[in-house]
């Protein structure tokens, strides 16, 4: 029995390291989602420069209280549309269909693209910086984690504009090696990476905003279930001695 | 107190059942940490249609409605997001408990006379199980869902002839949409009801021939009497109190490990809650790789690695149907004089062994992309799995075994 | 079941162990289930307290609102109107606002904060059809005494311009009158109380 137990935890080594993603390497954003600055700072940015093509149609103004503001900072500061209540979903009142026509595609809502996209909040990190001069796109851009994206740097008089450095590997295929900025924006490239991590951090709490909660009431499960597990474990013990 | 009882029992047969089934079952007093397995995929069952009847409440079965309702049951139902995740990782659960519960089969032979009617209604628990997890999957509409569905549901149109009409007929559409998601909806409700019947036959079957035990030896065969009762089998004991209580540190241990997923890895790191899954069901764009969820996986590989000839892919479709049908006629391929793995020889410990590892490669191979090598190796797992079974008369028969002990060990 | 070298103190003081540890369990793993019934952050949205300009309410004029998918109704009341209230309330079944169908800072005789603007949810007390508006005096079909109010089509309940019920009718009580506050001299707040939430 021994053996067989050890033969399969072998045979499941090779599982271990499955989990490892695929596509571009991701910057860390090293996301802390008790920073409850950073995602003030994040909403801020969003509902300024995202809120205008994307939605959040999940997440509720209100909620913004989990990290820190009140209803009536959450009104005054970031629910632009006065018909709107702060007990309202984070819609936005652009037309999908005109906006396919724009940008080839709908702007997606963004409420989970932390969870949707493989690496979450460093994926989003990532690509907000990502943006290059690309004259063959519509919008002059291009993205080194999203090809051909469709969207337009909304951030570009914030970061600047890069110009990638791109290589070729030996079967011809092209890369982008690194980014090179070379027309600085409003902001220093570490104010603007900031205002990247902002952002992530924002969204990575809205796609889940109930995780830190989840974790929190975890532990006492596990405290609980801990000394369940003993008293019952007793329990067994004093029973058992019957069989012999 | 006990008038009532008196009361009841001339009514219904309550202190009968309760001896028969629980404080004067005799189980043999052997059962290892594989037991306990049973008794776990009954508190997952439960666990899934509680918290499955609750989601309902809010869920909204319609192609425009029903991802936004999984997210408003996540953000803006009370308590919602642990009930969802309680039903996705306990659907889970439910087949890693199951598959552990039949590898208990396979290695005690629990399977073998008189149990085989015991071993079929378990595969055809397995089989529905399936089917509920399958019409379940469909139903948080996304991307994942959706896809997995489509490609499932085109197996069908495989069958020659009628396969294209019977494909359109199960969708109720030519693509996934809507009118499935109602009907899926429909049967994901009904279907675990069915299996709750099943598990009662089950046990039925199990209380009329009595358990198994790593031993493989008939306690009702052995001698009689023991402290409890003189008639009793000697090496039986009571199942309530002592299994009872066994069972519920089985169920405290089992937790700690289940809630510590919900609560701290509802995800799993993907193969819970799938990545794509995050986006709503797009009928014009697939996902760059679908794959099913992984405990479809190793019957999705063997689906793959056949490949379609005479102008025709229904062979994958046969092979992965007879993957499973095989189980059934497990009683009857084992020829050993033995029943349990401690007595057989090493040819089949060995040949189990080689099977797990199979089933493993299979279910890793079934959620990556294909390639020539991978299929290569998934062909290899798909004919050795096939073997494991048709040729266990002949290796099962030549093996050699050790002699079984009188009385069960300890 | 024989017994010999069997310590049932201890095994009974076990079973209580397991069983008052596994109750606390189950007790805590019902909150969840019991907890998903409330209303929703949805619900709770939808059922916020509403606002409501009447800088243009003219008087005399009724202004509806709904809150928590009911109708709402702002009364600007003019001087002949209040006056009536106060003065006539023999016919009333009610007219001191006894029975608690209103926030305590509106027991009074004009059943409001101020007393020009009177707030009600405009849902008969009887059986729950929405009275209409009948500010004339003496109406044909309402009679010579009718000093104005409201008048229920269905089972022709009646009451005043402050919504108490008139004796003699189906309704049993006066008309709610919601929690609200002034936000300002022009907007009034359906919903919440005067110094903190309903």
């Amino acid at each position: 029995m021994k053996k067989l137990i050890a033969i399969l935890s072998l045979a499941l080594l090779p599982l271990a390291g499955f989990a490892s993603s695929e596509g571009p390497e991701l910057e860390s954003a090293d996301i802390d989602l008790t920073d409850h600055a950073a995602m003030q700072r994040g909403a801020k940015y969003f509902v300024n420069y995202c809120q205008g093509c994307h939605t959040l149609k999940y997440f509720r103004y209100e909620r913004m209280q989990d990290f820190g503001l009140t209803k009536q900072q959450i009104k005054e500061n970031l629910l632009f549309d006065k018909t709107k209540k702060v007990g309202d979903l984070m819609t936005n009142s652009f037309d999908p269909e005109q906006a396919a026509g724009w940008f080839g595609a709908a702007p997606p809502d963004l409420t989970l693209t932390a969870r949707l996209k493989p690496g979450g909040g460093d994926w989003i990190y990532t690509y907000l910086k990502g943006f290059y001069k690309d004259d063959s796109r519509p919008f002059g851009v291009n993205n080194v984690v999203f090809p051909n994206v469709g969207m337009p740097h909304v951030l570009l008089d914030l970061q600047g504009m890069q110009e990638a450095v791109i290589e070729t590997d030996e079967h011809g295929n092209k890369h982008v090696k690194e980014l090179k900025l070379v027309q600085p924006g409003k902001l220093s490239p570490e104010e603007y990476d900031q205002v990247a991590k902002d952002l992530a951090t924002f969204l990575t709490h809205v796609a889940e905003p109930m995780k830190l909660e989840r974790q929190r009431i975890g532990f006492w499960v596990m405290l609980f279930l801990f000394i369940f597990f003993i008293v019952s474990f007793m329990l067994k013990k004093e029973y058992w001695k019957d069989v012999h | 107190m006990s008038r009532l009882i008196e009361w009841i029992d001339e009514r219904y047969p309550l202190t009968k059942v309760w001896k028969e089934h629980l404080a004067e079952y005799y189980a043999p007093k052997n059962f290892n940490f594989w037991y306990f397995f049973g008794s776990l995929a009954m508190l997952v069952l439960v666990n899934q249609i509680v918290t499955g009847v609750w989601l309902t409440m809010n869920y909204k079965p319609d192609a425009d409605l029903a991802f936004a309702s999984v997210e408003y049951i996540m953000r803006d139902v009370n308590w919602g997001w642990l009930i969802r995740y309680l039903h996705s990782t306990g659907a889970s659960a439910f087949f890693i408990v199951i598959y552990l519960h039949m590898f208990r089969g396979l290695i005690y032979g629990s399977y073998r006379k008189p149990r085989e009617l015991l071993w079929i209604i378990g595969v055809v628990i397995y089989l529905v199980m399936m089917a509920t997890a399958f019409f379940g999957y469909l139903l948080p509409w996304g991307q994942m869902s959706y896809w997995g569905a489509q490609v499932i549901v085109n197996l069908f149109a495989a069958i020659p002839v009628i396969g294209e009409d019977l494909s359109i007929w199960i969708r109720g559409d030519y693509v996934i949409s809507d009118t499935t998601l109602n009907r899926f909806f429909a049967l994901h409700y009904l279907l675990p009801f069915i299996l709750a019947a099943l598990v009662f036959v089950h046990i039925v079957a199990l209380h009329k021939v009595g358990s198994n035990n790593p031993d493989g030896i008939e306690i009702k065969k052995g001698p009689k009497g023991n402290r409890w009762s003189p008639d009793a089998p000697a090496d039986g004991i009571p199942f309530h109190p002592y299994y009872t209580v066994k069972d519920i540190v089985g169920v405290a241990g089992f937790l700690i490990i289940f809630l510590a997923i919900v609560f701290f890895l509802p995800e799993m790191g993907g193969y819970f809650l799938e990545r794509p899954n995050f986006e709503p069901a797009n009928p014009l764009k697939t996902p760059e790789h679908i794959a099913p969820v992984w405990y479809f996986t190793p019957f999705y590989a063997m689906l793959r690695a056949v490949p379609s000839f005479g102008g025709t892919q229904v062979w994958g479709v046969l092979v992965m149907g007879a993957s499973i049908v095989i189980l059934f006629f497990l009683p009857w391929l084992d020829k050993s004089p033995v029943k349990s793995i401690r007595y057989k020889g090493p040819i089949f410990k060995v040949m189990i062994a080689l099977f797990v590892i199979d089933f493993l490669v299979l279910g890793y191979l079934g959620m990556k992309p294909a390639t020539p090598g991978r299929t290569l190796v998934a062909q290899i797992g798909t004919i050795y799995y096939f073997l494991f079974f048709l040729a266990m008369p002949i290796y099962s028969k030549i093996d050699k075994t050790k002699p079984v002990p009188e009385r069960v060990t300890q | 079941m024989s017994s010999e070298g069997v310590d049932l103190k201890k095994r009974r003081m076990l079973i209580t162990a397991t069983a008052g540890v596994g109750a606390v369990g189950v007790g805590f793993a019902l909150v969840p289930f019991i907890s998903y019934w409330q209303p929703s952050a949805r619900a709770k949205a939808l059922g916020a307290p509403e606002e409501a300009d009447i800088s243009k309410l003219e008087p005399g004029a009724l202004l509806r609102v709904k809150w928590r998918g009911k109708v709402c109704w702002i009364v600007n009341r003019t001087e002949e109107m209040l006056k009536d209230l106060k003065e006539n309330t023999s016919h009333l079944v009610d007219p001191d606002s006894e029975v608690p169908q209103q926030p305590e800072y509106c027991k009074n005789w004009h059943r409001s904060i101020k007393p020009k603007y009177w707030v009600a949810v405009g849902i008969c007390t009887h059986l729950g059809c929405s009275p209409t508006y009948r500010p004339e005096l003496a109406p044909a079909d309402l009679g010579p005494d009718w000093k104005g109010g409201f008048f229920c089509p269905c089972h022709g309940s009646k009451f005043d311009l402050a919504g108490r019920v008139y004796k003699g009718v189906p309704a049993p009580t006066n008309l709610v009158v919601p929690p609200h506050k002034y936000l300002s001299d022009t907007v009034i707040l359906i919903g919440e109380d005067q110094g903190g939430a309903a």
